[in-house]
């Protein structure tokens, strides 16, 4: 059976199993909704006072906030398989999971699919689409390109980070909350273009975890802002990041031992 | 009130045996509390005359708000509780000789406390250190200080009073999921969490600081860093002492109304 057969099968007995939780299906997903509006108001009162950051307008920070939400979301959506991975390690799921003649990889992805993170992508998709609208922007071949690549690029990049956490599942059964800060923490403070936070910053954003690469500079191309030709280009290479992730996957698995309960 | 302080005992000794969680706490609440300052510094360089705190007193803000996370944070509510209110297991909570109330009060602040304990001096003492208005120095005055140890403690029992609140609340609903959700995030913006109240819209903010909410974090931070002061302190301790009476009284309600129409479902 083709991986894209089975990932559909998978995907169907997993919406089925959600659909029998329907409020709490309802629940989760204002929940997510709410814990985002949050950052949303808190974003609102500062815009409202300050009106300007770092050269960026409130239609412009809300366009930067609404593309990161959207990437984590749909990252944390298809990827969250590696967000719970060690209780995969902890319980022994991942012996069964190498006996099977398919890529472990996919197997933990197509597990865990976690769709209650629409509430999230909603409010993504309203926030960018409101931002959109409002913050000027001429639209050229390339800027529709530059906004698709920066939704594939910065999935990836979350989706890298899930997977270097699922890693070092194997060497510390545990997850490691100092993770977080690279996951969440992206998210929380995506919220506002990297360049606000100084220079060093935005250096480590460029070559240690990328990602500014798929935020602050596409967005100097979406909005005209002091910007090369090669800008929409970028997110693109950050789809890099995920071969040094995968390397350590790798790494990960061949030190597997099963804690054998 | 014996029974309960060796409850507190008890609890406090066991949260301070999460020594490796604790470390791992403190390097991320560090790294969040740097950006955090880094958000601001932006904005106090982009127009510091709309600035409602000084840097300075935001920087302490945020360093006391990650030192002392746990003892605020609404998303900690004990689990324990929940899952024994669902299944069944408060039984044996009530056959105890011991008011339910005061038992769980307890034990949420042993809980709260020893996390706080735990992580706090390290973090407390790299911001003391960090240059001036990005660190957090010493309370302004000798009675800043005092009125911070009691708006510390009026918070933290607004804090524990309210999630007794919540937990009263989940004996009338099956799942506590849809209840929880709404108080934390309610909590989250309300409490300043998010962003410190003086960030708020003028006549939002007005409304705001007379909530329970504001008496918790919101409080003590603001009266270390010497955001309010004098007569203002005085009246927002007043305040949160109405407010840690007023959700003691309705949590006891609440209970003793839940206790009284409950029916375990045998097993």
């Amino acid at each position: 059976m083709g991986y894209l057969r089975l990932y559909k099968k998978y995907l169907k007995i997993q919406l089925q199993s959600m659909m029998q939780y329907k409020s709490s299906l309802l629940l989760n997903t204002i929940g997510q909704f709410l814990v985002s509006f949050n950052v949303f108001l808190g974003i609102y009162f500062m815009m409202q006072r300050f009106h300007r950051i770092d050269g960026f307008s409130y239609e412009e920070v809300l366009l930067c906030f609404a593309v990161i939400l959207l990437e984590f979301s749909l990252a944390e959506c298809f990827a969250r398989g590696f967000d719970t991975f060690s209780s995969v390690i902890s319980n022994s799921e991942f012996d069964r999971i190498l006996v099977r003649p398919r890529n472990e990889i996919f197997q933990v992805l197509a597990n865990k699919i976690e769709l209650t993170r629409v509430g999230r992508m909603l409010q993504a998709v309203v926030l960018f689409i409101y931002g959109i609208s409002r913050s000027n922007v001429i639209w050229t071949k390339w800027r529709v390109l530059t906004v698709i690549f920066m939704i594939i690029g910065g999935t990836a990049v979350f989706s890298g980070l899930f997977l270097i956490y699922a890693s070092l599942c194997f060497f510390t059964i545990e997850g490691l909350e100092f993770m977080n800060v690279l996951t969440d923490g992206a998210r929380e403070y995506g919220r506002y273009p990297i360049s606000i936070y100084g220079k060093r910053v935005l250096q480590f954003c460029t070559f240690v975890v990328p990602y500014s690469l798929i935020q602050y500079y596409p967005l100097c191309f979406l909005l005209d802002k002091n910007s090369k030709t090669w800008y929409p280009l970028l997110p693109l290479a950050a789809c890099l990041f995920l071969l040094p992730c995968y390397g350590l996957w790798r790494l990960g698995v061949r030190h597997y031992k099963s804690v054998g309960s | 009130m014996r029974k309960y302080l060796s409850f507190f005992r008890l609890r406090f000794s066991m949260g301070l045996q999460y020594r490796a969680a604790a470390a791992a706490g403190i390097v991320t609440q560090f790294a969040w509390g740097g950006m955090e300052i880094l958000v601001y510094r932006a904005f106090y360089r982009a127009d510091a005359a709309a600035f409602p705190m000084t840097m300075q007193q935001v920087s302490a803000y945020i360093w006391l708000q990650q030192a002392f996370l746990a003892l605020f944070m609404s998303w900690m509510m004990e689990n324990e509780i929940f899952d024994g209110i669902r299944n069944g297991n408060v039984v044996y909570e009530l056959c105890r000789p011991v008011d339910l109330y005061a038992m769980w009060f307890s034990r949420s602040m042993a809980n709260r406390l020893s996390k706080a304990v735990l992580r706090c001096f390290p973090i407390l003492l790299i911001a003391a250190i960090l240059p001036d208005p990005y660190g957090m120095g010493l309370p302004v005055s000798v009675s800043a200080a005092g009125l911070f140890l009691v708006g510390m403690t009026l918070g933290l029992i607004v804090t524990v009073a309210f999630c007794m609140l919540v937990y009263g609340f989940t004996f009338f609903t099956i799942s506590p999921d849809g209840l929880r959700i709404f108080c934390v995030s309610a909590v989250e913006l309300l409490a300043g969490e998010i962003l410190p109240l003086p960030f708020f819209p003028d006549g939002l903010r007005r409304i705001v600081e007379l909530l329970p909410f504001a008496s918790m974090q919101n409080v003590p931070l603001r009266i270390y860093s010497g955001n309010i002061s004098g007569t203002e302190a005085i009246r927002a301790v007043g305040l949160q002492a109405f407010w840690a009476a007023a959700l003691i009284l309705a949590g006891r309600a609440v209970l003793n109304k839940a206790c009284s129409r409950m029916t375990i479902q045998g097993g």
